[in-house]
């Protein structure tokens, strides 16, 4: 019904009868969101709305110097190099992808002509190629004309393993062919319903092939140009210093009307997040500060009076609680939370459930996240579209106590739970980070009532999270009970989000631990649907795939979400910032301008 | 003499093979690896940074890897950062400068506050000037800089507004404007780091003092009848220097690894924060060179100490 129902609606969009936002609205009442909604329209026929113009200068330059504060600066200026965020930012002053993304959702095309889709060829209606134009007379800061012929070098460089570029995986699976001299055409093995990865995004900026040719393959670290980048984007490169400052200014040939706005750039790094924040909101030395990590309350209380504000935009970054379904105290074949074990608590889906109601997600936003987080019961946030309604969440001990009582595990002598002699214990972990230790004690309290024995533990970010095979304490040996932090939605799909937790994923000592699905959770259907969905071009059959796989992860307690998290930026309150929850800080840098 | 720090020089090479040695194997075993901001993008799959640690032969047997920085070192080719893919040396070089004005600024402060006000209360022992310099001095070696650093930001920068707390390396101005905006910026950290150090070297210049001024040859310089000025400076300060001269000389290779704590309360971009992230991010090759030429200049600055104790004192001969 919705599907016909969902045709109809395309039709009249198509026809001018209704409009776009009309129909945006309509989708999001039936659970689909922005970013969604608009690809649905652009596999429908219908072009992608470009987003609306805000930007209010009338003159190219004038706005003076802009300053942003990085408290972790970039260490290296080369796009597909960037182990993280800062770099990838860093990056984005000088080089641009064909498109990125806007805080709808939306592509939003910087060297595009135009956004690919069925209605003007661009998009194939197998889905197994996109045909992207480039804008015309785009020039290199060196005055070299920008062609076709980057885009197919900056693929056959990131997609060769001997450069050892960090974007190996957008580039690697494609294969990227030259049209003419102003047009691309992605091939793909296989349909590919979420086209807009390659050359879009942060790791979709595009290399000057002059200035990289000699330095494709196991050369790529002696090019000079690593540190000195000549780009295509609105700042030209004046000076780089790895870890303290990044320094630009304005290109006067930029290919945007009236942009850049400011004169010169500059980003520093170091310190920490509280006195950047200080800087920006309270002291004013600087315009504008990223990934405010910092306490709600601390905050609200620099923003008394002060010369800046915080801004937040919504993506789909989710923190949660992921329950171990293998047992982490018994070895087998040398491996601890091997496949062939089951978890000898959590094995009763009742008990599982019962402590996702142990954890008070309301607590833990009015008491750490605030403004910064929402609380949630899906895995899966967002885009819209692909937000189930399914769900639901409670906390209530009474509840979750009498659930466990009916699994057969009864309060002993010492106020603990037990079952056939064996005690209710747990151990979670998490990364060393003042919020997750904060919802550690929350969590914990709840247990406690409940009659849970839970011991805390806390490991190094660096630990935690590094790939060191030889290490126990990283997030995918799991070896504890349940564990806690975050995974970013690095782009509005959940095609990547989502794959993770299918069986052939599992993380075993055989794949060095280097499979994704951490909690090695195994389910046929959940395999089934993502499957389905990898190869379903029709989005809104697709969206309903990647809910139904949210739906079963609820289902089957597999996460306890623990909170939607926002981004959170401090701005000057003259900034007019362009941010997205789908996209890097900068990554519509030639957007922001300051209201006058 | 020639012969003493030949000696000593050739001592030395032993004692930093051992010294590295120990430095890469210890970080070799801490955990975690330059990648693990790629572990949780889910746009990068874990084959993504296996490779690269294959790459950089992170993955290859411990001795292996020092052998390999050894002889890189001796052929001065100090590698290069995994998280920047920058050549080390120039990494350090580039953050040398800074290091060297600030922390150079504060050691020069620490000694222009400490000597005098050191040897003038020596002079007037529990006089007030004495009790006041010592109650100082105490409050100042009990608070610590990340203490009073936050403390000048909280009463300079936000609540008076005069100074900046972020450091630019690069000042956009020339000439006189420049060398006050310089200046201007280096006030805190600089006054936060030398007060800290002048605070223990006065107490330290005092009881070096004390020891001496008692003497009975101080006493015969009076009895002579030469003025309180001469007895003092040539007199009981010449010997009086010598312990003195020990801890500035061991003090001096910090300058060069600079103060972590303060550079990063300031955003200093010195030899302390690349440190320190270095390690935060297990940057190997960038941790070892810091560490290795910080070692380097211990040896070294202790051999300058024990040259000086000669020149301060013709009684101690080299042998």
């Amino acid at each position: 019904m919705l599907d016909k129902e969902l045709r109809s609606m395309i039709g009249q969009v198509k026809d001018g009868r209704m409009d776009r936002r009309a129909f945006i609205k309509r989708m999001a009442a039936v659970g689909l969101t922005a970013p969604l909604a608009n690809q649905i329209l652009a596999l429908g026929g219908v072009a992608m709305a470009q987003s609306p113009a805000v930007y209010k200068p009338t003159k190219r330059g004038g706005g003076g110097p802009l300053k942003l504060l990085w408290w972790q600066g970039p260490t290296l200026l080369n796009p597909h190099f960037a182990t993280g965020t800062k770099d990838q930012d860093g990056s984005r002053l000088f080089y641009e992808p064909l498109a990125s993304w806007d805080a709808d959702g939306n592509l939003n095309p910087i060297l595009a002509a135009e956004i690919p889709s069925v209605a003007n060829g661009g998009l194939a209606a197998d889905a197994k190629s996109v045909t992207w134009k480039i804008k015309p007379g785009v020039k290199w800061h060196d005055g070299k004309p920008l062609t076709a012929d980057d885009f197919v070098f900056t693929w056959q460089y990131a997609s060769d393993p001997a450069t050892a570029a960090v974007s190996i995986s957008t580039y690697g699976e494609i294969t990227v062919e030259k049209v003419n001299d102003l047009s691309i055409r992605i091939l793909f093995k296989t349909p590919t319903p979420f086209w807009a990865n390659a050359f879009v995004g942060a790791y979709g900026c595009v290399l000057p092939k002059h200035l990289f040719s000699d330095y494709k393959g196991s050369k790529s670290r002696e090019a000079p140009n690593n540190l000195a980048p000549v780009g295509t984007g609105p700042y030209k490169f004046v000076e780089f210093k790895p870890g303290d400052v990044v320094r630009g200014q304005l290109n006067p040939d930029y290919h945007m009307p009236n942009r850049p706005h400011f004169d010169t750039i500059e980003m520093k790094g170091g310190g920490d997040a509280v006195s950047a924040a200080r800087a920006v909101i309270q002291t004013g030395e600087f315009d504008f500060a990223w990934n405010m990590q910092v306490e709600d309350d601390v905050l609200l209380r620099l923003e008394k009076g002060g010369k800046g504000k915080t801004l937040y935009a919504t993506g789909g970054d989710i923190e949660f609680i992921a329950i171990n379904f293998t047992d982490p105290n018994t070895e087998v074949d040398g491996e601890r939370s091997s496949i062939k074990t089951k978890h000898p608590i959590f094995s009763d889906p009742k008990v599982r459930k019962a402590l996702s109601m142990l954890v008070d997600r309301e607590s833990v936003k009015k008491a750490i996240y605030g403004r910064a987080g929402r609380t949630t019961a899906n895995y899966l946030n967002g885009p819209e579209k692909f937000v189930s309604k399914n769900t639901s969440w409670e906390f209530n001990i009474e509840k979750a106590s009498k659930m466990l009582d009916e699994a057969g595990w009864k309060v002993g002598s010492d106020g603990i739970r037990e079952k056939d002699g064996k005690k209710f214990k747990l151990l979670y972990q998490t990364s060393t980070n003042g919020p997750r230790q904060k919802t550690q004690a929350i969590v914990k309290q709840a247990c406690q009532k409940a009659g849970i024995d839970v011991e805390l533990k806390s490991v190094v970010a660096s630990v935690f999270f590094s790939s060191d095979v030889a290490n126990p304490d990283t997030y995918p040996k799991f070896y504890a009970d349940i564990e806690e932090f975050q995974i970013p939605m690095t782009q509005p799909d959940p095609a990547l989000h989502m794959r993770r937790y299918i069986s052939a994923n599992v993380a075993t000592k055989e794949n060095k631990w280097q499979g994704q699905n951490f909690p090695r959770y195994v389910n046929k259907d959940y395999d089934a649907a993502i499957a389905a969905a990898e190869t379903e071009t029709d989005p809104v059959k697709r969206a309903a795939l990647y809910i139904k796989c949210n739906d079963l992860l609820w289902q089957d307690t597999v996460f306890i979400p623990v909170m939607h998290r926002l981004k959170v930026e401090a701005a000057a309150n003259t900034l007019r910032p362009a941010l997205s929850g789908w996209a890097n800080e900068t990554d519509n840098i030639q957007d922001w301008y300051r209201e006058a | 003499m020639s012969q003493y720090v030949l000696r000593r020089l050739l001592i030395a090479i032993p004692s930093l093979l051992g010294i590295s040695a120990v430095l890469f194997f210890v970080l070799a075993l801490a955990p975690g690896d330059p990648f693990s901001e790629l572990a949780t993008n889910p746009n990068v799959p874990p084959e993504v940074q296996a490779a690269l640690r294959a790459k950089f032969g992170l993955d290859d047997p411990i001795y292996l890897r020092y052998l390999h920085w050894l002889s890189a070192m001796m052929h001065g080719d100090w590698g290069f950062s995994f998280v920047s893919r920058m050549d080390v040396d120039k990494l350090i070089l580039q953050r040398l400068p800074t290091t060297l004005y600030v922390i150079g600024s504060a050691q020069i402060l620490a000694l222009l506050v400490a000597i005098p006000v050191g040897v003038y209360a020596a002079t007037k022992p529990y006089s007030v000037f004495d009790q006041v310099a010592n109650t100082l001095a105490f409050v100042g070696f009990s608070l610590p800089t990340f203490f009073t650093g936050i403390l000048f930001i909280l009463i300079f920068s936000v609540t008076l507004d005069w100074l900046p707390f972020v450091y630019t390396t690069d000042i956009n101005a020339t000439g006189i404007r420049w060398v006050l905006e310089m200046i201007r910026q280096a006030i805190m950290p600089v006054a936060v780091l030398g007060l800290f150090q002048a605070a223990s070297m006065t107490r330290f210049v005092r009881s070096a003092m004390l020891d001496v001024i008692r003497l009975d040859y101080v006493t015969t310089a009076r009895a002579k009848g030469l003025g309180q000025a001469t007895v003092i400076v040539k007199h009981v300060m010449r010997n009086a220097m010598i312990p003195v001269v020990t801890l500035i000389a061991l003090q001096m290779p910090a300058v060069f690894g600079g103060a972590i704590v303060t550079e990063q309360i300031f955003r200093i971009p010195g030899i302390g924060s690349l440190l320190i992230s270095s390690i935060l991010s297990n940057d190997t090759p960038v941790v070892m060179a810091v560490t290795f030429v910080f070692a380097c200049l211990v040896v070294l600055f202790n051999l300058i100490a024990d040259v000086l104790y000669g020149w301060l004192d013709p009684r101690i001969s080299f042998r």
